[in-house]
């Protein structure tokens, strides 16, 4: 049976270019011009998918991006609509939700389950007496309910981005924004067109006449003569953020660009939605708003096959009635108004058109397709017909203005929200604002240009655009009729398509107490689906109101956000994908640990060179060697990474004296000390060593985690609160590299780099710094030591870096020197007992981590108030312990958390571990924790817990620092 | 949201890092007492609308500097 068919003449396609597609596999041929929807609609496929939770058969409902059933699968991405996807030669779409086909699906038993899956159903089945049983209904319903799957595959689209400047922004291509763009153009500003098809038009392409083509077409010409102003077809404005900074998707042949796109001003001319009606088995295939039946008639040449009702509360339905009689299809349309206009009826008479007045549609026939409706009124009748009109009214698309918050209102003479008053910089004309009509929305479309010129500052253009040469606009006449319900068939009415909610959900909204439109919507789901309620929102939220006696201005509407349409996630990525997700950091020997088989591991975003394999294969067996080597002889390591900051000027000490708990202002010139500061608040922000280089000059180091941090906050109170002080800081973190050089072999090593240095433990000692010249080179060598054996650590420019370094590897080769990395550089401060960013979490204090006798008594610094607040005193903070693990068979784990023996296991327990390693010099696994009152437990036995893998064992709390109580090895 | 930096100009605020109330005084370093410390740190005002802020541009010239922005709208104020 044929139910939709192409005309032989009329349309804006190209008949002489076929291009042939597949639907669900089978071949079929449309033309260039034909959206996939009218393809189908073409080809007489009426059935296209079935529904998200009930599996009823669905079809083609809109000609629009507001389209909420005929969504498909092409190109591995799910949810496409039709109705805007351009038929390309090889396109091959397939339904979704349905198996194993839309005809013939055996999902659709969840129909049976309706009357436990309506509204609330979740909500209900977890909290009620089925709760139990929500287990093994869970993966049944949830396999057949949904929309599209998603692919594993690889996105081989290409997705970019590119940021544009722009005077004006015009939002939709209908008579509105082409006015506005031309108008604006002629004024030699820069303009933006952005129009979501991928036609220009709007509105213009369903009207069928000549005239209006032809303007549009002269004016799109007009424009591309203007260098200045850049067309968009197939760019949908996805957001407005504040600034007006636009967030435009462009599909590209390949994929698409996200133009986010900085316009001084934008005028909205995104028109306007049909409402289709609320009556049983409005979700038939075949029932559609009555303007998409016009706009495929007029702009694709397809229609119903011989007959049509239209079920109509205003004007508007008439002017797809009209073209469709005209065209040669039966019509009838049901008024739900007692008395129209003489000019409605006379029209009607003179084209053919059958009308019932104070009239609706009843029910509807026909599973798959549309077979008869029945009328509701004072003509009970019964028609035969290929397909349905629902004609509700329009609303205006006020989705971008609301991004800014501007909210929408109520204009009862159109029954429909309008926008709010918008902020200066913002115009909308033409249907968005209620302007229903071609020539007003011309004109609407010019004025808000000529605002928006005036504003810049530009000349306005001399003589008024040319209007298209069509009759006055007619009256927009609207009776508001929100739903027409008969008793019992509440169940097949629908307001919601996508996410299939009934009128009967709206009810029980109401009757659960679920008044506001914000608690309907999320209790009931409607307008959540992938179509974010455009046809749906205002006769839910119009139903809401009558049920609940408010106006619909008191029921309100609920929050518009961003994005306007689906958009793929990939678009917003761009090309920060992969090894472009975020920056990457090498530190200047990068190279070398390349070439010298480093496995690097993340450091925030830094590469760092976590073990190499001289040591081992893996990392277990790696770092164990590596830290053997630093504690027998000599290693080498890349700290580039520490954030250093050069501090200079008469009142550096001060500066320093202030920052750190610690006193530097005595420190010696040539002297380096360990420093800890805090924040405003008492807590640790960061440790490092620093050392006097000159009287005004020292030398910072921070954590690699916190070095923008700190060196932000030294800014900070340098420049806002602490003016007076004379002090410059500048980071030097990328300018300069470093390089410790460790282990008991480490003088014997840097003396073999530098043999005309005196390196004698008299010459540099412990703490001892020293800027020499080596080649020419300033080479800062500091003897510093984190791994608690005789080190150095020497930094250089980063231009000199790797040089260097191969320097020192090449001349204390004969000692055996080997690079170590981070994960021995870690395990070595263990066990030395240094605290490092895993103890450095924001939340302690200087007690919680054993640094309290640090803080200076004499002298201010910040944090010294509250770091001695109530709570931060209390004897049962959680403070660092070391910890030695009692059962060698076993192994500990970083997080383990930790109970006092008698404890049950249970809960957050009373600490837990923060570092762990091997101690190659005690052979046993040792780590750093925090636990509940710390110290004054040392000696006693605890459990280590890690529910993960439901392993417990036991510990013993020691003092952190297993090696070298007294430091021999670092003054040696 | 664009921001003027001072030396800069214009730039996207994605190059700055924000730095609370500028109108809260900070007490003399040395000075005050835990109350003094905790009322500067802890009770400031969180209003909706006008507001006096600092912010840096840490991805630029590094400069902190004032801005009056009203918190609801993130309209930059004169």
């Amino acid at each position: 049976m044929t139910a939709f068919k192409r005309h032989s003449s009329g349309g804006l396609i190209d008949r002489t270019q076929a291009v042939p597609f597949t639907f669900d596999g089978k071949s079929m041929r449309g033309f260039a011009g034909d959206t996939l929807a009218s393809a189908l609609l073409a080809n007489n496929v009426t059935l296209v998918g079935r529904s998200f939770k009930y599996h009823r058969p669905r079809g083609i409902m809109t000609a629009g991006i507001e389209e909420p059933n005929a969504l498909v699968t092409a190109r591995k991405t799910p949810n496409l609509s039709a109705t805007t996807l351009e038929l390309v030669a090889g396109l091959a779409a397939q339904s979704q939700n349905a198996w194993p086909s839309p005809a013939f699906d055996l999902m659709a038993v969840n129909a049976l389950l309706s009357p436990i899956l309506g509204a609330g159903f979740y909500y209900k089945t977890f909290m009620g007496p089925l709760k139990k049983s929500w287990m093994w209904y869970e993966p049944f319903i949830r396999r057949a309910a949904g929309l599209g799957k998603g692919s594993y595959e690889r996105d081989t689209a290409r997705y970019d981005t590119r940021h544009h400047f722009a005077d004006v922004l015009v939002v939709g291509s209908g008579p509105a924004g082409l006015a506005a763009a031309l108008t604006a153009a002629k004024a030699g500003l820069r303009v933006v067109l952005a129009e979501q098809d991928f036609e220009f038009g709007g509105t213009l392409l369903s009207q069928g006449d000549d005239v209006t083509r032809h303007w549009r077409d002269a004016v799109l010409k007009d424009l591309q003569e203007h260098a200045e102003a850049r067309v968009l077809p197939q760019a949908t404005v996805q957001a407005i953020y504040d600034h007006n900074h636009v967030a435009i998707a462009v599909k590209t042949p390949s994929g698409m660009v996200l133009e986010l796109l900085r316009a001084k001003t934008i005028i909205h001319a995104t028109g306007a939605t049909e409402r289709p009606l609320v009556f049983a088995n409005n979700d038939r295939p075949g029932v559609m708003l009555a303007s998409a039946l016009r706009t495929y008639i007029n702009r694709f040449a397809v229609s119903p096959a011989d007959s049509v009702v239209i079920a109509a509360n205003n004007d508007s339905a008439y002017l797809a009635a009209f073209d469709l009689a005209t065209a040669g299809v039966a019509v009838t349309v049901a008024d739900a108004r007692k008395t129209l206009s003489a000019e409605v009826l006379a029209r009607a008479a003179q084209n053919g058109v059958a009308i019932f007045p104070n009239s609706g549609i009843a029910d509807v026939t026909g599973g798959k397709q549309v077979k008869q409706v029945r009328l509701s009124g004072p003509r009970n009748a019964t028609i035969d017909c290929d397909a349905v009109g629902m004609s509700g009214g329009w609303s205006p698309n006020v989705h971008l203005t609301s991004h800014g918050g501007v909210k929408p209102v109520y204009r009862e003479s159109i029954s429909a929200f309008v926008p709010g008053e918008l902020p200066r910089g913002h115009y909308a004309a033409g249907s968005c604002i209620g302007t229903f009509g071609t020539l007003g929305a011309v004109a609407d479309g010019e004025k808000a240009a000529r605002q928006a010129i005036a504003l810049l500052g530009a000349q306005p253009p001399a003589r008024e655009l040319e209007r298209p040469g069509v009759p006055p606009d007619r009256a927009y006449a609207i009776m508001p009729v929100w739903s027409a319900v008969a008793k019992g068939h509440e169940k097949s009415a629908f307001v919601d398509f996508q996410n299939d909610v009934i009128a009967k959900d709206v009810k029980a909204a109401h009757q659960e107490g679920f008044f506001s439109v914000e608690h309907m919507k999320r209790y009931t789901t409607l307008g959540m689906g992938t179509d974010q309620g455009k046809t749906s929102n205002i006769n839910a939220l119009a139903m809401m109101a009558d049920l609940r006696g408010v106006t619909i201005t008191d029921a309100g509407t609920t929050t518009f956000r961003p994005p306007f349409s689906p958009l793929t996630i990939g678009a917003i990525a761009g090309r920060s994908v992969g090894k472009h997700f975020r920056p990457i950091r090498r530190s200047p020997l990068h190279q070398w640990h390349e070439q010298n088989d480093a496995v690097f591991i993340e450091a925030g975003l830094w590469q760092r060179a976590w073990y190499y394999t001289w040591a081992g294969d893996t990392p277990e067996t790696a770092y164990i060697k590596e830290m053997e080597l630093v504690r027998s002889g000599v290693g080498i390591s890349d700290v580039s990474t520490l954030g250093k900051i050069d501090v200079q000027g008469p009142d550096a000490a001060e500066f320093l004296n202030r920052v750190y708990v610690n006193g530097f202002a005595k420190l010696p010139v040539g002297k380096a000390r360990y420093g800890v500061m805090l924040n405003d608040d008492g807590v640790v922000l960061d440790d490092g060593t620093t050392s006097r280089i000159g009287q005004d000059q020292y030398y910072m180091t921070t954590t690699t985690a916190q070095a923008g941090e700190v060196m932000s906050w030294l800014e900070y109170l340098l420049q806002c609160h602490w003016t007076d002080l004379h002090v410059h800081v500048a980071s030097l973190t990328d300018e300069w590299g470093g390089m410790a050089v460790s282990g008991p072999k480490s003088r014997e090593a840097l003396q073999l780099a530098f043999p005309d240095v005196d390196l004698s433990n008299e010459a540099l000692p412990y703490m001892g710094v020293k800027d020499i010249h080596f080649e020419g080179v300033t080479v800062r060598l500091m003897r510093l030591s984190f791994s608690g054996e005789l080190a150095y650590e020497v930094h250089v420019s980063a231009d000199y870096t790797q040089s260097l370094w191969e320097h020192i590897v090449r001349t204390a080769g004969p000692l055996g020197i080997k690079p170590y990395g981070l994960e021995a550089l870690a395990s070595l401060r263990i066990e030395k007992g240094h605290v490092a960013g895993l103890e450095l979490d924001h939340r302690n204090t200087l007690d919680d981590l054993g640094l309290g006798k640090m803080a200076s008594k004499d002298k201010p610094y910040i944090g010294k108030d509250l770091r001695f607040r109530e709570n931060l005193q209390v004897p049962e903070r959680w403070s660092l312990v070391g910890l030695e693990l009692m059962e060698p068979e076993k192994k500990l784990r970083g997080g383990s958390i930790l109970f006092a023996a008698t404890d049950e296991i249970k809960g957050h327990g009373r600490g837990y571990i923060t570092s762990v390693t091997w101690s190659t010099e005690l052979q046993k696994f040792i780590a750093l924790g925090l636990y509940q009152g710390g110290l004054k437990h040392e000696g006693e036995d605890i459990i280590a817990a890690f529910p993960l893998k439901n392993e417990q064992a036991r510990l013993k709390i020691v003092s952190p620092h297993f090696i070298d109580k007294q430091g021999t090895r670092l003054h040696a | 949201m664009i921001i003027a930096c001072p030396h800069c100009g214009e730039r996207d605020v994605s190059e700055f890092r924000y730095g609370g109330d500028a109108l809260r005084v900070r007490p003399q370093h040395g000075t005050g007492d835990l109350k003094t410390w905790h009322d500067y740190y802890f009770t400031f005002d969180n209003p909706k609308g006008p507001h006096t802020e600092h912010w840096q541009h840490v991805l630029g010239c590094r400069q902190w500097f004032r801005l009056r922005r009203n918190t609801a709208t993130n309209e930059v104020m004169r």
